[in-house]
């Protein structure tokens, strides 16, 4: 009943049918989303060839494909953008927050840095996560780190990822969480890493420092096996 | 979690290798994953309907029958695929819902039929998307309704009572569904008849009469006669009174019915009769007692208990509520802006009627409402002008709401139609059912008669149970099964009934010593002393093989517990068919001891004990009778 008279106020042209409802207000902003919302399903992106890509990658043409399904169907319009994935990504940390983190990784993934991850880029960096050299794993690593690109992880940097990482973990821990544990953290990283002291990490130094690392390098092939 | 979301597993513990220099611990051990991780087609055989999909796919949901291990007892080794006896157009959905997350309610579908599915697959309906989940409540809640409507129908009105009921269970009873009972319906004509003479009576006392000799005057009616009149209304004023007190006393809960809509308004229809008792006869109370009766008119609302279409009239009024205050308040707008208006376009008019705001409301009403009584007409033309748009504005905005509210009106109106004609198609269709209940039992029945029961007992019945499939067989012989654990046989309602009605007639008949000849009505008389033989020859067959006897000591006759063919009201009648039985069970219990057995099992014999021959109709030989008669005679 209302929508009735609402819609003969609204061809009334100027003020006087706007400030009457809320909900008026409401439907021409609901107008102008929808208009967003068609502009962005118009873009579908499809990638490259499946040979191109196996060629780049490390991934078999079966793993590909398993891949580019799961991928397609959570995002038939064949990209992800950080909103999703930082949805998808809370996903799996219920307790805590994770969109921090994940927004790093998106950018991590988003070589091309346009605010959105395709397929192509998707599968290069799980390519080089799981079956990169070590090398290849720790420039990945030091370019997740690295937030502003650089070329070097100072404290704030470090000190942000890894706040981003205990937030994941959410407030209920055993032991709690008390005083400035990131902080600490990010102190026993730079003791190991900047062997110069000059206060800033170098890729170099990163990868000498984890290459000494023997627990670490054993953790890296733990992961081998997840595709 | 969200199962979409298990595709991106992968992904995230890839990613967890970003943590690995933070780390100050090893990290533990992965899982080890032993199933193959190359992806498979599964082939899903519904009802013939093949489909196939990707096993991770399923793997999405692992909480749902096709996402766990469930379903490998689906699993079809020699077609290697899993097959479904269940609707293949159904399970369409449920893939759907798989592939692509989201849960659609196909319109078409019965929602029960629906739900069903989803049980079976193990999927919980909360997940239907919202594009479908207000289509998927409306119906439901429909379908909810309609049952609890079926359900109420079939409990409230016409069930008997159980037999314990309270007198004041009884009244309530009859209050409510006055088609129970003759009084109950008598009841309901008269205080129908009531009500309308004593609303003919508050109309009729109004009109003018002939006046009395010597008066020119004409006199209303009430006056004339008012010696009549007043007793009229007492005596109506009584019966309302008797009969508001009656249901007060009767109803289940005295508070609920006293806050009820219909109490109230028999409350105000006898109230101003006793205001009027109590009021002293003052010139200026009176007033305000003329008023009073004003209120007697309310009495014809007491009809609304007597009309269904009052009813569905107030209920459409009390959906529509919001609809109809929206109405009048866009009508208070409407008139206080077009009053003001014309007042102040009439003001300047000589001798205008419209002397005030609240005087030219009542030209606006009728003119909105399009009556035009002309007692107000503007002279001025700012006054016309603006007298046409109210009457063109007043069509406009009482012609809105009215759709919603016939449509309203409508829908409540079909249902009350649906739930009449369900309550008189229902008499019909139990009967119905039942009687294809019947069927089934009675197969049994005949089954034994036929000397199924004997199992290979000659050629004869050979030939019988070649008919019988095999549900058939292993149902009779779980029947058999309770006949003899319960020491019951089954029986049919026609002896059943008939026994209920010799033992209801009592033993009257006149006597005759010699069984053989025992027919009809005066089997009762020789059950009884067949007891007393019974007894005699409880004692005396001692020396025959007790266990035969034993186990065809207390065989009753009962309900058979396949189909409600009995009312409850028979429950009291049991007892005495069973006493009557154990009779006649004693009795044929000494038939057995005879030598010479009967040719067909002692079990059939005892429905149809020779003491009642003439009860089992349905097939019982005349020669098996005879047969049953002589070896009575014999003792």
């Amino acid at each position: 009943m209302w929508e009735i008279l609402q819609d003969c106020w609204k061809s009334i042209p100027g003020e006087a049918g706007c400030e009457n409802a809320k909900s008026v207000q409401s439907c021409h902003q609901g107008k102008d989303k929808i208009d967003d919302e068609l502009e962005m399903t118009m873009v579908c992106h499809r990638p490259e060839g499946l040979e191109q890509l196996e060629a780049q990658t490390n991934f078999t043409k079966r793993e590909l494909q398993i891949l580019y399904r799961g991928f397609k169907n959570e995002c038939p319009s064949g990209v992800v953008n950080e909103e999703t994935f930082k949805h998808i990504y809370a996903q799996f940390f219920p307790h805590g927050d994770a969109s921090t983190y994940a927004h790093y990784l998106f950018n991590a993934f988003d070589t091309t840095n346009n605010g959105s991850i395709k397929f192509e880029e998707f599968v290069m960096g799980l390519s080089t996560l799981l079956r990169g050299t070590m090398r290849e794993k720790l420039e990945w690593t030091f370019h997740l780190y690295d937030i502003n690109n650089d070329g070097y992880i100072n404290r704030e940097e470090m000190t942000e990822i890894v706040r981003a990482i205990y937030d994941m973990m959410g407030k209920y821990t055993y032991p709690a969480l008390k005083g400035d544990v990131p902080k600490q953290h990010v102190d026993a990283f730079f003791q190991k890493m900047d062997k110069n002291k000059a206060g800033v990490v170098t890729l170099e130094e990163f990868i000498v420092a984890c290459q000494e690392d023997e627990m670490m390098m054993r953790s890296m092939q733990l992961f081998e096996n997840v595709m | 979690m969200a199962a979409g979301v298990a595709t991106w597993m992968p992904f995230a513990r890839a990613a967890a290798v970003g943590w690995l220099p933070l780390a100050q611990q090893t990290m533990p051990k992965p899982p080890v994953d032993k199933t193959s991780r190359s992806d498979e087609i599964l082939f899903v055989n519904v009802s013939g309907l093949r489909f196939q999909t990707w096993k991770n796919t399923l793997d999405r949901y692992p909480d749902t029958l096709l996402g766990s291990s469930e379903k490998e007892f689906f699993y079809n080794e020699e077609t290697q695929e899993y097959f479904f006896d269940r609707d293949p157009e159904m399970f369409r959905h449920i893939l759907n819902f798989f592939r692509t997350g989201k849960l659609h309610y196909p319109r078409h579908e019965c929602i029960q039929a629906f739900e069903e599915e989803l049980a079976f697959y193990g999927i919980i309906p909360e997940i239907i998307g919202d594009c479908c989940m207000e289509e998927y409540r409306d119906r439901k809640k429909e379908n909810q309704e309609r049952l609890a409507e079926d359900t109420e129908a079939e409990n409230a009105g016409d069930a008997p009572l159980p037999p314990d009921a309270t007198l004041r269970d009884k009244l309530w009873r009859a209050f409510e569904n006055p088609h129970t009972s003759t009084m109950a319906l008598v009841f309901y004509y008269v205080t129908g008849f009531f009500i309308a003479v004593s609303v003919i009576a508050n109309v009729v006392e109004t009109v003018p009469c002939r006046p009395l000799k010597g008066s020119i005057k004409d006199l209303p009616c009430g006056e004339k006669f008012s010696v009549g009149f007043s007793c009229l209304d007492t005596a109506c004023v009584l019966i309302f009174s008797c009969e508001y007190l009656m249901r007060l006393y009767a109803a289940p809960s005295r508070c609920d019915f006293a806050r009820s809509v219909m109490s109230v308004i028999d409350v105000v229809a006898i109230l101003p009769f006793y205001i009027g008792l109590v009021m002293p006869e003052n010139e200026e109370v009176s007033g305000a007692f003329v008023t009073l009766r004003v209120f007697r008119v309310f009495r014809i609302f007491k009809f609304s208990r007597h009309s269904q279409g009052l009813r569905i009239l107030g209920c459409t009024l009390q959906a529509c509520a919001s609809e109809l205050g929206f109405l009048l308040f866009s009508l208070t707008m409407a008139v206080i802006i077009f009053a003001t208006v014309m007042f102040y376009a009439e003001k300047g008019t000589k001798g205008t009627t419209f002397s005030s705001i609240p005087a030219s409301f009542w030209y606006t009403i009728v003119t909105m409402t399009t009556l035009g009584y002309g007692d107000m007409v503007p002279d001025s033309i700012a006054g016309k002008i603006f007298g046409s748009i109210c009457s063109l504005s007043g069509v406009l905005v009482i012609a809105l709401p009215v759709p919603v509210i016939v449509s309203n009106f409508a829908r409540i109106y079909h249902q009350n139609q649906r739930a009449d004609k369900m309550r008189a198609q229902q008499k019909v269709r139990q009967a119905r059912i039942r009687m294809a209940k019947k069927g089934a039992t009675n197969a049994f029945l005949q089954h034994k008669e036929d000397g199924g029961l004997q199992g290979g007992d000659g050629d004869s019945t050979a030939f019988c149970v070649k008919n019988r499939s095999a549900f058939e067989h292993q149902h009779h012989h779980l029947l058999q099964c309770l006949e003899k654990t319960t020491n019951h046989e089954f029986t049919d309602e026609i002896t059943y009934s008939e026994v209920c009605m010799m033992d209801s007639m009592g033993f009257r008949t006149s006597r005759s010593t010699s069984l053989s000849s025992q027919q009809g009505s005066t089997t009762t008389c020789c059950s009884r002393r067949a007891k007393r033989r019974a007894i005699r020859l409880a004692n005396s067959t001692v020396s025959v093989s007790r266990g035969s006897v034993q186990e065809l000591d207390t065989l009753h006759v009962t309900k058979t517990p396949v189909g409600t063919q009995y009312p409850q009201s028979r429950s009291s009648l049991n007892a005495r068919t069973e006493d009557l039985k154990l009779n006649c069970t004693d009795y044929t219990a000494a038939i057995i001891s005879i030598p010479t057995p009967p040719a067909n099992s002692p079990d059939e014999s005892l429905p149809n004990s020779p003491a009642i021959p003439g009860i089992l109709r349905n097939s019982r030989s005349s020669t098996f009778n005879t047969q049953e008669t002589v070896k009575i005679s014999s003792l």
